[in-house]
């Protein structure tokens, strides 16, 4: 037989680390050609690798090639195997030769060329961690491993692309990489070029069809059921037995919290939002609700926790903002802090503290903080270039600023950062520069400050992320951009501003300056604790029995990451750093990006205002939490999630359960008797529940909930298939397999109950308030799955809940969807023109209409009408 | 505690188009099928080799009435794979479900995993009706069975226009020119598969197209009547004489 080859071609890989299976078997030769011959008469389009078989057929599938080889030497089909190559040709090949084409032919990287592929390669991982089982189809290599290992190969011998938290992909992978076939194949095809040297090939290749549609996915992950063993289905139906007996006693509520020896202590922060602004759904997922999951959890597993947050009150933006509104800085803070405050308890977010920044107690830690590193030597003094308007006789800082990116030439690009190319700019650089105030051109001063000099911190910093990160549950795109600081290198930064709303700078000569927020603001997390206990140091300065949480947008982490801890280790007074960083990527609205500034979105007061309740709002924005990926926010997909999984799945399953008891059972929990089908439910779900645990132990939010929604998928198929509606009337044994059924499901129903807790609470308590759980199951939950409604057990009058349908049908009215709509397609035709640069007065005509649509949807609404957010134009 | 929430507004309904009655019916109404017709094999005789053990034997290729233009939607995976377990006498159904946007079928085993995907499954139901042949018998011939189930779930279920289609004909009708079967001489799951896939683009070909992929028309045309494998599925109907021979 005969293998055609061609220089650079990624189906080579697999081929060549599989032909060694027919050694002795049969002679084959190996000749390679271009490219682009047609090496099989019957196919139009070249393709290439190509075995002929001395019978004169053809095969032409990579897969079919190794399949062959395989065969050849005395394997046997199976059908995981099947499994793995179909998804391999239908899945995986897809999203992986986009993400070649991306790499290899079109130059890109990070982000752009993981994006595509992440999914399957969590796929991946999870199916090897999840059977515990070091190749894909069994204990052994075989076809499945050698057919992925040869399509991954390319990407994957770069480590940029191989995410490390996905450990057992790493572990498989790096175990057949050092198999001899397979390292003589990859000399053979890569020569040593690494993934360039598939550019030849690939360049003369169609570019694959567009991925990109799949790329911001809401879809659910998939799902399956793991084989069990009959020890673990022995073991669950123990666990279950014991029942109630098994609960630890309740942990009494300690107040105020503090860290106790020999206990997990979890300290959870949420970045601080920033108070000039109603908070929009964004910042509510990145942060304070993912937190919230978090800490709700924590105690779910009687983890002694403390939840704290706050307003980041101080800086430019709170002047801007005061000055636009007419009151002071303090009253700014008063206000939109009230306004946080308000969402948050809305949201029902369980802060043990919601603090804020402006308050003695950070005023006092970071003028210690910044004296330590004074005296330590890890203070710098320069002169900066600033820009200083004559006519409000003050150095503008940052915000106070306007001008054109000396980068990407945007109009509108603030004094420290480019809203658009996203890059720091230095504000004397900005091409006509303007005071935001009255508008006239500020001129070049020099003026001193002060600098961190983390240059000289860089070291310690790593020797702390060295020991830190490994094993720690950092997320991707945080370790991806602390190493990207670190491999650019640490420059001194500037800590203090020319304001006068901000901490003071203890040093002579400064009086007249403030702390910058970069150094100030994540010592807020110290000072609120300050405010909440006299002991704050017994969470703070205490490394070894504590664990720091830290929930934030991905843009916050440098701060997180790099500064504060540089500021803490260079004060040299123990104090606690994070030990998981836990960092969102962006939630896009529909189509475009929500922004606070320009008001785009939705915002905390209006989700209130819908009449959706807050629960609703957790569910979808927790389903869609940017976890890993950006994902997009959409109405018409809220209304379906709402639809198809709350409702048909979650609801109608606890529904049933609950109905049939007191329907069948006059509000008793029947007997039951466990049969085999039973007990290997029992199995799948305590399976499902040690996986929501494992997901959210690594704070892997979206992927847990989704263990929630499978598992009442179960239930629901659990009913269907058994149909207690019918047994109940048929006979005696018939009555007592319902009775098993009714049981069984009311006792998942009770489960999911707790499991439900960290994501919507209010719905959780109105559950067991209905089925009456036993309070100690509210408030704890294990490991396994116990029957926590044993028989008898009553549940509550069975009323139908008082459907809130009449509430969701006011919530989202047509009149108000089509607005809405309205709204966001106007939104996109002011943006479009504004790209283009169209003129002036087509611009404002097209805002007029905008406006105007924005304004009819208040009234729609029946909400007070709002004052255009975000920044007054010109 | 849960409620549906109302769906947004259907977008305005525009004025639609008279239906497009498709190319195969315009065809049919512009060429009446021929009152006597010749078997198409009987073109190709020589080239079939084994085909008079075929069961059409002499008899009039089609007789059913003339198909109405097919509603070009793919069929379901969990049907399709229904429509497999009568062919292949499995009397107990299994119940499927599908997974994700591509609704990629899901059979859950009675004592084992689940399986994921339609060759996959399929592979498996075949195993269970104890019909391992139709995996193929020989280690080539497992092979190639395999490539072509592949070659239905990308190729077939993933063409993206009209001329992918075409070019999948072309290459399939080049393959078959010397072929019976997929596998050549023996009748193998992977027959059965490609004609449920490719089922609804046939049923649009016109009579001149049909005569243009003239060998995928014989093999078409052979497993639809293949004892038990076409089921509720439309029979399509193949001229057996040559009407654009000139012009081919």
């Amino acid at each position: 037989m005969r293998l055609f080859v061609s220089e650079g071609a990624p189906g080579s890989l697999p081929v060549l680390a599989a032909a060694g299976r027919a050694q002795g078997r049969a002679e084959l030769l190996v000749s390679t050609v271009g490219p682009e011959e047609c090496v099989v008469p019957f196919l139009t389009r070249p393709k290439i690798p190509v075995l002929q078989l001395d019978s004169g057929n053809y095969l032409f599938s990579t897969s079919a090639i190794c399949r062959y080889f395989f065969l050849l030497s005395g394997w046997e089909q199976d059908d995981l195997t099947n499994q793995w190559l179909e998804w391999e040709a239908t899945e995986l090949q897809p999203a992986l030769s986009a993400a070649l084409y991306y790499l290899v032919v079109q130059g890109r990287k990070g982000e752009d060329v993981l994006g595509p592929v992440r999914r399957a390669l969590t796929h991946i991982d999870y199916s090897l961690s999840r059977r515990s089982c070091p190749f894909l189809a069994g204990d052994t290599e075989s076809l499945a491993d050698i057919v992925l290992w040869g399509a991954l190969y390319p990407l994957l011998q770069d480590p940029a692309y191989l995410p490390e938290e996905l450990g057992a992909l790493h572990s498989w992978f790096q175990t057949l990489s050092s198999q001899e076939p397979c390292q003589r194949a990859a000399e053979t095809v890569l020569k040593q070029q690494g993934v360039l040297a598939l550019r030849p090939y690939l360049q003369k290749q169609p570019q694959p069809g567009s991925f990109e549609g799949r790329a911001v996915s809401n879809e659910p992950e998939e799902e399956e059921l793991a084989t069990l063993s009959e020890e673990e289905i022995a073991m669950a139906v123990t666990a279950w037995e014991k029942g109630l007996g098994s609960l630890p006693p309740l942990r009494p509520q300690q107040n105020p919290v503090l860290p106790v020896a020999g206990e997990r202590n979890v300290l959870i922060t949420s970045a601080l939002p920033y108070v000039n602004n109603v908070p929009h759904l964004g910042n509510i997922i990145g942060c304070v609700l993912s937190a919230d999951v978090f800490a709700r959890y924590s105690r779910l597993r009687q983890w002694n926790t403390f939840y704290l947050c706050g307003t980041d009150e101080y800086g430019t933006a709170t002047e801007t903002k005061a000055m636009e509104e007419g009151l002071t800085p303090q009253e700014i803070c008063d206000k939109y802090h009230a306004i946080h405050a308000d969402i948050y308890r809305w949201f029902n977010i369980s802060f043990d503290i919601f603090g804020r920044t402006t308050t003695p107690q950070q005023t006092k830690i970071t003028q210690d903080i910044f004296q330590r590193l004074l005296t330590r030597g890890f203070v710098l003094q320069d002169t900066v270039e600033q820009l200083r308007c004559e006519r409000c006789a003050r150095f503008l800082a940052d915000r106070f600023v306007e001008g054109v990116c000396p980068f990407c030439g945007y109009e509108e690009a603030r004094g420290d950062q480019c809203d658009k190319c996203g890059k720091l700019i230095n504000a004397i650089e900005l091409k006509k520069p303007q005071c935001k105030v009255c508008r006239s051109c500020p001129v070049v001063k020099s003026s001193q400050h002060l600098f961190l000099d983390l240059p000289k911190l860089e070291k310690r910093l790593e020797e702390w992320l060295g020991k830190t990160l490994p094993g720690s549950d950092w997320t991707p795109n945080a370790r991806f951009i602390i190493r990207s600081w670190l491999r650019d290198g640490l420059k001194p930064r500037c800590i203090t501003r020319d304001l006068k709303w901000g901490t003071p700078v203890p040093l002579e000569g400064f009086e007249d300056k403030v702390f910058y927020v970069w150094f100030d603001a994540t010592i807020g997390y110290l000072s609120i604790t300050a405010n909440y206990t006299d002991q704050w140091e017994r969470w703070w300065k205490n490394p070894e029995q504590v664990n720091l949480y830290q929930f934030m947008a991905k843009d916050n982490v440098p701060f997180h990451g790099l500064v504060f801890p540089c500021s803490a280790l260079g004060a040299e007074d123990n104090y606690t750093l994070v030990s998981h960083l836990i960092a969102t990527e962006y939630l896009n609205y529909e189509d475009g990006k929500f922004s606070k500034s320009r008001g785009v979105g939705v915002f905390g007061d209006m989700a209130q205002d819908t009449g959706i309740p807050a629960d609703i709002w957790r569910f979808y924005l927790l389903y869609i939490r940017p976890e890993g990926q950006d994902s997009a926010f959409s109405w018409t997909d809220m209304l379906l999630k709402n639809n198809s999984e709350l409702l048909n799945n979650l609801g109608n399953f606890i529904n049933r359960a609950g109905m049939f008891v007191s329907k069948f059972f006059g509000g008793y929990v029947p007997e039951m008797v466990l049969t085999s089908d039973d007990r290997r439910l029992l199995a799948h779900v305590t399976l499902e529940l040690q996986h929501y645990h494992q997901l959210l132990e690594k704070v892997r939010i979206r992927e847990a909930l989704r263990s929630i929604l499978t598992i009442s998928r179960h239930g629901n198929q659990y009913i269907q298939v058994n149909e207690p509606w019918k047994r109940i009337k048929g006979s005696e044994a018939d009555r007592q397999r319902a009775g098993t059924v009714t049981g069984l499901a009311v006792n998942i129903a009770a489960l999911l109950s707790v499991m439900l807790q960290p994501y919507m609470p209010t719905v959780s308590a109105t559950i067991q308030a209905q089925l009456q759980v036993p309070p100690p199951a509210c408030s704890i939950l294990l490991t396994n799955f116990l029957c926590t409604l044993p028989a008898g057990h009553q549940i509550g009058t069975a009323k139908t809940p008082p459907t809130p349908a009449e509430a969701m049908a006011a919530a989202a009215p047509q009149q108000i969807q089509v607005l809405m709509d309205e709204v966001t397609k106007q939104g996109n035709i002011v943006r479009e023109l504004k790209a283009q640069k169209a003129d002036k007065n087509q611009v404002a005509a097209e805002v007029a209409k905008l406006l105007d649509l924005k304004k009819q949807l208040a009234l729609a609404e029946g909400k007070p009408l709002e004052t255009p957010k975000g920044k007054k134009k010109k | 505690m849960f409620a549906i929430i109302t769906s947004p507004p259907v977008s305005p309904a525009s004025s639609r188009p008279a239906p497009y009655l498709g190319p195969a019916s315009r065809a049919q109404a512009r060429f009446p099928r021929p009152l006597y017709v010749q078997p198409i094999v009987g073109h190709v005789s020589g080239r079939g080799r084994g085909l008079s053990s075929q069961p059409m034997g002499g008899e009039p290729c089609c007789p059913g009435p003339a198909p109405a233009s097919s509603s070009c939607r793919k069929m379901a995976a969990a049907a399709e794979l229904t429509l497999l377990e009568k062919s292949l006498g499995l009397s107990k159904g299994n119940k499927y479900s599908a997974q994700g946007e591509r609704q990629i079928p899901v059979l859950q085993t009675n004592n084992g995993p689940s399986l994921t995907g339609l060759t996959t499954i399929a592979a498996h139901l075949v195993k269970q009706a104890n019909k391992e042949y139709l995996l193929g018998s020989t280690a080539e011939e497992k092979a190639i069975v395999q490539q072509w189930l592949e070659y239905r779930v990308t190729r077939v279920d993933g063409h993206s226009n009209k001329d992918d289609i075409r070019t999948l004909l072309k290459d399939l009708n080049s393959y078959l020119e010397d072929k019976v079967y997929l596998t050549g001489y023996n009748f193998t799951l992977a027959d059965i598969l490609l004609y449920y896939g490719l089922h609804r683009f046939i049923v649009d070909l016109t009579v001149q197209e049909k005569e243009k992929y003239l060998n995928v028309s014989r093999w078409f045309c052979h497993i639809q009547h293949y004892p038990g494998i076409r089921q509720h599925l439309s029979v399509v109907v193949f001229l057996k004489n040559r009407l654009y021979t000139n012009s081919l």
